[in-house]
């Protein structure tokens, strides 16, 4: 019981972090088919800016997260207008752009922070004991934020005019463009949106992890997994995905110890059958039709 | 006219810059014995291995120089940045281009094992010293014994070799386990043995398997997280569960923050003991946001902890300079100041056969122990330092209240004859209170 108990505790936590970051990189690929491989470079530009602002500037965490996300959307606007736009017709250019500068933040993070490994603090200091396992404040904080975030996505989609705009760039750029709608404008928004929500992630995740300039490509993996098991520029599909692999995560780290080090191929293998059977992934098709 | 003589001197001027720019630095003043210092310059490792470079050289620059015959040479340092952490290629090219280009005569540094391998290919192809100060592989100085024509040129100097960095871990167990039996009354010590997934980990594990029943302790589990895990909650979720009392830690990677910050965070009512690589920089507290106390990691330098008569002034003078507890890659003070200048001096020449010749056989004192390379079963030369009491034996620290202290040798006695070894310095080890407060009967 006590080890089901931690499978499922260590599964949804797992799954949440996940979640987090995979929700804006499928934001932008569903509205604008853009495949930013720098999404989680921006999560790591994120977690500096909350150390700058909490370790060196000593402000409190809370002011950290609010510059993290502003830096981070600004960086993000930026990015779109002068390196994303004027090449965004041929994906493979964006595909390599994007990698390039995921790199360049990288090699900046390392001039003016080295590579030494560096911390924030949690939000939420401490723990609590659920059905008898542990869990740090933070970690319900990043469940917490994971469901709120899908919430609040679902709203801004699906009740307000920008969001109508969105789906519909999304489902035709240019009959979008045709009925009036700037589709420049909205892909840039969106790309404000999903970076800021990379920023986002990285405010809450970070506490949970360590600093560092290459801290960007492990979770870059994992979200590529996410996304693509959910179905690419699928929203639902990713946070169910992340749901899934984050499990399997779990249960790789339970059930087998000594391979402990294999759950993030574990989890790519569970993503690679899925194809398999499915190629559009789980939620590929399904969401389309829903928008 | 005018106009043609300004353009000829512009071009003559350009041409004297790119010439001038395209000979080393040194080569342009008097005449000094070069050093090149390879290390991953952005990291912790590789800034200590300059800085320990940068203090002998200035030490001895400052003294006039290095007596080499009849003329004193000073100490020209070259920086080479190997990023071996990310490219092992990054690596060849700093050795090849400090060997060729800069042409040093000698060369101190090195961290991971697999990049040091080619480099000191590198080296030895172009027979020039290289001073190992940072990876602990047992195969680099056995191919000295094994094709010495070739590989007589490599020494280590820091840290001892796996074999014994595994040895003085197990001893460290044992330490800390008769520590818990006695303080706690816990009749049969439970230990979970956590090992990063990396190739010098994985003989260290199976090491660890065997060592701890046969020191009269259960194997409550094995974990194996990635080297660059950050979230190792699940794995300590487990290890709570099997009811360990120590966890014996095999780190050198960036998992051994994380793992002592939710340990410490968590209160998970078991003590850290063996390598956490992290743990021994001052870094460690603001990495773990001060979660991190009562780790335990075996280590080479400790402020307050004397080794021998050199440490004080090294470290005091590291820290005074730099600001932190010089890192065992430091060890490039040691390689420079007490090995390669006096066998530069006494044997007055740069020619490496004759320092080889010399340097094997030169029994003397470094920073933090005595050197002696060994010699291996057919008593061909290792360039291998020995360890063990009177030379080389590491020391192990201890996070307590913010603090790494010093925590071992303290009454130590290598046999049950053997004479108690406490170093200068060395304070008794702590449990942690939750510790005491879960198991205290």
């Amino acid at each position: 019981m006590g080890l089901l108990i931690d499978i499922v505790m260590s599964g949804l936590i797992n799954g949440s972090i996940l979640a987090l970051l995979a929700i804006g990189f499928s934001l932008i690929f569903g509205v604008a088919r853009i495949v930013n491989f720098a999404h989680t470079a921006f999560y790591m530009v994120a977690a500096y800016c909350i150390y700058v602002v909490t370790q060196l500037m000593g402000w409190h965490a809370v002011w950290g997260m609010i510059a993290a996300v502003l830096v981070v959307t600004l960086l993000g606007m930026i990015t779109y207008r002068f390196l994303i736009n004027p090449i965004r017709e041929h994906e493979g250019a964006v595909l390599i752009a994007t990698i390039a500068l995921a790199m360049i933040l990288q090699e900046v993070m390392s001039l003016f922070f080295t590579g030494t490994y560096l911390s924030v603090p949690a939000l939420i200091e401490g723990y609590a004991v659920i059905l008898t396992v542990k869990v740090f404040y933070q970690q319900i904080l990043s469940f917490g934020a994971a469901l709120a975030i899908l919430a609040a996505l679902y709203f801004f989609l699906m009740k307000t005019k920008v969001g109508l705009a969105i789906r519909s760039t999304a489902q035709d750029r240019e009959v979008a463009n045709l009925m009036g709608i700037n589709e420049a404008r909205v892909a840039m928004l969106t790309m404000g949106l999903s970076v800021g929500l990379a920023g986002f992630a990285g405010a809450v995740v970070v506490p949970l992890t360590v600093l560092e300039p290459g801290m960007w490509t492990g979770p870059l993996i994992m979200m590529m997994a996410v996304v693509v098991l959910g179905g690419l520029g699928s929203l639902k599909g990713s946070f169910i995905g992340a749901y899934i692999l984050g499990f399997a995560e779990a249960l790789v780290v339970f059930l087998a110890p000594m391979g402990a080090f294999l759950k993030g191929p574990v989890a790519l293998c569970i993503m690679i059958l899925v194809l398999l059977m499915r190629p559009e992934g789980l939620f590929g098709v399904s969401f389309e039709e829903e928008r | 006219m005018k106009m043609r003589f300004a353009v000829l001197w512009s071009i003559l001027l350009a041409a004297l810059l790119v010439v001038s720019m395209s000979f080393p630095a040194g080569a342009q003043g008097a005449k000094t014995i070069k050093i090149g210092v390879i290390g991953p310059m952005k990291f912790v490792q590789g800034t200590g291995h300059w800085n320990g470079a940068l203090m002998a050289a200035d030490e001895i620059n400052a003294k006039g120089g290095i007596q080499v015959g009849d003329e004193k040479m000073k100490i020209e340092l070259v920086q080479a940045d190997s990023n071996e952490f990310n490219s092992v290629t990054d690596a060849t090219n700093a050795m090849e281009r400090l060997v060729t280009r800069d042409k040093v005569d000698f060369v101190v540094g090195g961290f991971r094992s697999e990049a040091v391998f080619p480099m000191q290919d590198i080296a030895m192809e172009h027979k020039r010293i290289f001073i190992d100060c940072g990876a602990s592989h047992n195969e680099l100085c056995s191919r000295v014994a094994q094709n010495y024509d070739k590989y007589k040129y490599f020494f280590r100097e820091s840290p001892f070799n796996s074999s014994m960095l595994a040895r003085t871990s197990f001893i460290h167990l044992a330490y800390v386990a008769d520590i818990m039996k006695k303080e706690l009354n816990i009749p049969k010590i439970k230990v979970a043995v956590v090992a990063e997934k990396a190739m010098w980990a994985d003989a260290f594990t199976k090491t660890a398997e065997m060592v701890v029943t046969q020191q009269g302790m259960e194997l409550a589990g094995i974990w194996r997280p990635s080297a660059v895990a950050t979230d190792v909650s699940a794995e300590l979720s487990a290890i709570q569960r099997s009811g360990a009392h120590i966890i014996f830690t095999i780190f050198s990677s960036s998992v051994g923050i994380p793992f002592a910050r939710q340990a410490g965070e968590l209160k998970i009512p078991a003590v850290q003991v063996g390598i956490n690589v992290e743990a021994q920089k001052d870094s460690f507290w603001q990495a773990t946001q001060g979660k991190g106390d009562y780790a335990f990691t075996s280590s080479t330098f400790c402020r307050g902890v004397e080794n021998n008569g050199n440490t004080k002034a090294f470290v005091e003078g590291y820290v005074k300079r730099f600001g932190e507890t010089p890192s065992y890659t430091a060890a490039t003070y040691g390689a420079i100041k007490y090995g390669l200048v006096p066998s530069i001096e006494k044997t007055g020449t740069l020619d490496p056969d004759k320092i080889v010749a010399f340097l094997e056989n030169y029994e003397h004192k470094n920073a933090d122990s005595t050197i002696k390379y060994m010699k291996d079963s057919e008593g061909k030369p290792l360039h291998d330092i020995t360890w063990g009491p009177g030379y080389a034996t590491g020391i192990a620290v201890q996070w307590q209240n913010g603090k790494q202290v010093g925590v071992w040798p303290y009454k130590w006695k290598l046999t049950p004859n053997s004479p108690a070894v406490t170093y200068k310095g060395i304070v008794p080890y702590k449990i942690p209170p939750w510790v005491i407060e879960k198991y205290k009967k």
